[in-house]
């Protein structure tokens, strides 16, 4: 039985899929169990997911197969049992926000900081979710694939 | 002073055989500031290396007077811009100009500083010279180090001729 099999058998509830990717252990995830379930997988010695490696959201605007736009992605790792898991869980446009993992793992402060800038999802409970790479003049979250690439928001100097 | 007799053009001083040197007032404090540019390096992506590569040894920029970079703007006659500015960074480089003392002069090292380069997105200050005003351009992605003692020498020139203020 696979990792992800596994986590699945373990956390039915939350778990929706399990599969194996070109040799990644991926797990879809119910976005309301999310919290619960990152918590869960980091304290549960049979996983003991102590490291939490990235946080990264994908925008599947143009997807027709997709009919959740947004699509947020963690990169759990094991450093005990040197083992790797990578969570996906969708995020509707309409209502862009999930909960956020900063009282499990702090690493991923800066990373959901990152993803609220360039793609525009809100983590709740996030303690100081504010732009980490643009200014915050900045309107509109520029990775978002409806944002126009030429859109030019300058701080000084013509718009070019 | 010794023996040697250069031709007179501009900028360079007539050496005779005597003790003088006949030259004008403005050629002579031109040719002193193209051989002491004491540069800012304001290095912000990979154009750095070259730059760096140019200042060491086997480029050796201190032939052209220009091997002392100087960290404060306040103490510096050229502005280096090497690499990509990002409209973040934007007011940075325009308070590092202003704070540079007369006469200042700017080289957009690198296509990123003089044009965008490849980068035509949110992020990217297309061209520096939106923001402050460039006297030389040096492009390359990055420029090899003789580009960049090329585009030195032309800033040489430029100084040279230019009236002095004093």
């Amino acid at each position: 039985m696979t990792l992800a099999e596994q986590v699945k058998a373990k956390f039915f509830n939350s778990v929706t899929e399990a599969y194996t990717d070109k040799g990644d252990e991926v797990v879809r995830v119910k976005r309301e169990s999310i919290k619960a379930l990152l918590s869960s997988l980091k304290k549960d010695p049979d996983f003991d997911f102590d490291l939490l490696m990235d946080v990264f959201a994908v925008d599947y605007l143009h997807w027709e197969e997709k009919e959740i736009r947004f699509e947020v992605n963690y990169n759990l790792f094991s450093l005990k049992k040197n083992h790797r898991l990578f969570i996906k869980c969708g995020v509707p446009e309409l209502d862009a926000q999930i909960d956020s993992a900063v009282s499990v793992w702090p690493a991923a402060d800066w990373y959901e900081r990152e993803v609220w800038d360039m793609m525009g999802i809100v983590f709740n409970g996030h303690p100081n979710l504010k732009r980490i790479l643009m200014y915050e003049s900045f309107q509109g979250h520029p990775l978002r694939k409806d944002y126009p690439y030429n859109r030019r928001q300058p701080i000084i100097g013509p718009v070019n | 002073m010794g023996e040697v007799v250069q031709e007179a053009g501009v900028g360079i001083p007539k050496v005779e055989k005597f003790n003088f040197m006949t030259t004008t007032l403005n050629d002579a404090i031109g040719w002193a500031r193209k051989f002491s540019i004491f540069q800012y390096p304001f290095v912000t992506a990979c154009c750095g290396m070259e730059y760096m590569s140019t200042a060491c040894a086997h480029y050796d920029v201190d032939r052209f007077g220009a091997g002392f970079p100087r960290f404060s703007p306040r103490q510096s006659d050229v502005l280096f811009v090497v690499g990509t500015i990002s409209h973040k960074m934007a007011p940075v480089l325009k308070t590092i100009f202003d704070q540079m003392c007369e006469p200042k002069w700017v080289v957009a090292f690198g296509v990123c500083t003089c044009t965008g380069g490849f980068y035509d997105n949110y992020s990217t200050v297309m061209g520096i010279d939106t923001i402050i005003p460039v006297d030389v351009y040096i492009p390359g992605c990055p420029p090899r180090p003789e580009n960049v003692l090329d585009g030195l020498m032309k800033l040489q020139a430029k100084i040279q001729k230019q009236k002095q203020e004093v």
